[in-house]
């Protein structure tokens, strides 16, 4: 032992060193539910993406909609016998499964954009509140709270009343619902990281405000911001597929699986239960995979628990 | 305390006066007024006579005050499409979406407590684990998703109960109510538990919460040693104490029952406003919009308003902390 302790300190082999991000990766990937959540939602995403190439037929492409295929069961085949409707078909006789890769795409593309530009938007405003402080912050924090105390639903319908229904109102409604998040968890966050000795030795050096908010504060902010923002982006889903199967939302044109739901809604009761049933299926696996990740992320950086 | 209550008052009115001009400046800035307003039957000499009649050509802070001024008075306007004040007819839907709401929340308690507090006394056991897995899924879920689910179930599939509308009422002190008809009963079966759902998660969540710090602390440790048999010290000694937070939160969290009975009301088709609001929206009917949000401010404001006193009334360390 005490030869060892004379020796210089041997440095390990350069692959055994754990970078901050393999240890998040290991410690992540402690949890199989959260792994199989990350690998649906993988799965999911690439549908979505690749949909115009790997869907059987493009569904709204009128020309190659038959209304004599409308409403059959999963399984049965088209009119000409060449395509089988694995999933069935709605009242214009469009392949559901095609339907609902398309409709991902909305889904996805309007939950997660809109819950990136609530993060800019809230994340920005809650640095600022914490950094400028005084009357900045109070003013921020009370807008903050007044809408949280009240429930989303409400504010999107306020929006949504104001401005109209259309894709960009949706996005702009569910903006505005969630920035209160991402500003409080912001705020929370950069007022303890701003009393921090890195931030005193910018501002010594004069860095510009700018840079010391966004290049300094805001990394330091991003643990709590990724876990919100993962949670957001399943919230964003779920409150823009209730948007539009309200008909308060994407136009039916461009069916997220909200609109589809809502579509196939008045045949449920028929029991062609399909046209709704599948999408449904769609968006659960969705919400829940995505918040799957976000409870295992949670733990991962919760500092708090850190061994 | 006067002082408090005072001050809470008038934050309170301040609160109504934003969210009235932000209402206001929503719908008669944003949008356009004269499209909104004025029927769009109308023609030219009629379109001028109802911007002149209706103070359009005003600066828009006099068109505030008028606004304000009538609103006080409870004119919000006639709904274009029943031809109707729309303060009458949101007023003529409300018992129905009170009703829905009270039932949700007594169901969301009933449901519940019981399963937060098994969770809470055995949490290790493989139905907490359960219990719990599920009020995650009542978190998540979308509520339009879970009432379809059980609108396929129990009424398509298996036919047990009624999909749509109130079924038949009673008619007591003026207002119909379903609570007392077994037909009544039936269809509110379905709505209720749906708009309970992220209730009833919430309930356990907190019961369970509530339980497992309770079960550490000395008295129970202590009625315990006295020899209690574990019943009581259970439903009296640990009930007790969980009882208070749960009923708050509850409490509190019956302005978002009404706000989201939007979406069950238009699933289950129940005639409420949360469907009018939602078929307004739809036809552009805004003097309903208008008084639809106003009504829901003021009811969110008065709840807030009421637990925040009630809370002073129980601990004094609210009402000393603003001195």
């Amino acid at each position: 032992m005490s030869a060892a302790v004379e020796t210089p300190p041997v440095i390990p082999a350069k692959d055994k060193v754990e970078t901050p991000f393999q240890r998040f990766v290991s410690e992540f990937a402690e949890s199989k539910l959260a792994l199989f959540g990350l690998v649906v939602f993988t799965i999911i995403a690439v549908v979505a993406i690749l949909a115009p190439f790997i869907s059987p037929q493009n569904p709204y492409d009128l020309a190659v909609l038959d209304i004599m295929d409308g409403r059959l069961e999963p399984g049965s085949k088209s009119g000409d016998g060449e395509t089988t409707f694995y999933l069935g078909t709605d009242d214009q006789g469009r392949d559901m499964l095609s339907g609902i890769m398309y409709g991902l795409r909305i889904s996805l593309t309007v939950g997660a954009g809109s819950a990136f530009i609530a993060c800019m938007v809230g994340a920005s405003l809650g640095l600022l509140a914490a950094y400028a402080g005084g009357k900045t912050d109070s003013a921020i924090m009370r807008v903050v709270d007044l809408q949280l105390s009240f429930p989303s639903i409400l504010v999107a319908l306020m929006i949504l009343a104001f401005l109209g229904k259309s894709i960009t109102n949706v996005v702009i409604a569910i903006v505005v619902v969630e920035w209160a998040y991402y500003a409080r968890t912001v705020r929370g966050t950069a007022l303890v990281e701003r009393r921090r000795e890195y931030i005193e030795a910018a501002e010594c050096l004069a860095l510009p405000k700018r840079r010391i908010l966004f290049g300094h504060l805001l990394p330091n902010c991003l643990p709590p911001l990724i876990v919100i923002g993962t949670m957001q982006v399943a919230r964003a889903i779920a409150l823009e597929a209730t948007l539009s199967f309200l008909g308060l939302g994407v136009p039916i044109t461009e069916p997220s699986l909200g609109l589809l739901i809502a579509n196939g809604y008045e045949y449920m009761l028929s029991g062609k239960y399909w046209i709704s049933f599948y999408p449904g299926i769609a968006l659960l696996v969705t919400i829940v995979s995505i918040n799957l990740v976000g409870d295992q992320l949670r733990d991962v950086l919760n500092p708090r628990l850190k061994k | 305390m006067s002082v408090y209550l005072l001050r809470r008052l008038i934050q309170a009115v301040g609160v109504v006066l934003a969210m009235s001009l932000i209402v206001f400046v929503g719908v008669f800035a944003i949008g356009d007024p004269v499209e909104i307003l004025i029927s769009p039957d109308a023609d030219q000499m009629e379109r001028e006579r109802a911007i002149k009649a209706l103070g359009l050509d005003l600066p828009l802070w006099q068109q505030y005050g008028i606004f304000l001024g009538k609103a006080l008075q409870g004119d919000l306007g006639r709904s274009f499409v029943f031809n109707e004040p729309a303060l009458t007819l949101i007023m003529q839907r409300m018992p129905a979406t009170l009703e829905l709401a009270l039932a949700a929340t007594f169901g969301a308690i009933l449901i519940g407590l019981p399963l937060g507090l098994y969770a809470g006394l055995r949490p290790n056991s493989v139905g907490s684990k359960a219990i719990m897995a599920g009020s995650i899924l009542g978190f998540s879920l979308p509520t339009f998703w879970v009432g379809l689910m059980l609108i396929m179930v129990f009424a398509v599939q298996l036919g047990w109960l009624p999909s749509t509308g109130r079924g038949e009422t009673v008619t007591i002190l003026g207002t119909r109510w379903s609570f007392f008809t077994m037909d009544g009963l039936a269809h509110m079966v379905m709505p209720a538990l749906n708009l309970a759902l992220f209730k009833i998660s919430l309930v356990i969540r907190l019961t369970r919460a509530g339980v497992r710090e309770t079960m550490l602390m000395d008295y129970v440790k202590f009625a315990r040693a006295k020899g209690l048999s574990p019943f009581r010290v259970t439903f009296v000694h640990v009930f007790k104490n969980i009882l208070i937070p749960v009923v708050t939160v509850t409490g509190l969290e019956f302005g978002s029952t009404i706000a989201f009975s939007v979406v069950t009301e238009s699933i289950f088709a129940w005639p409420g406003m949360g469907k009018l609001i939602i078929d307004s929206i739809n036809v552009l009917d805004r003097p309903v919009i208008v008084a639809y949000l106003m009504i829901i401010v003021l009811m969110f404001i008065t709840i807030n308003l009421i637990v925040d006193l009630t809370y002073s009334v129980l601990d004094p360390r609210v009402r000393l902390e603003g001195k």
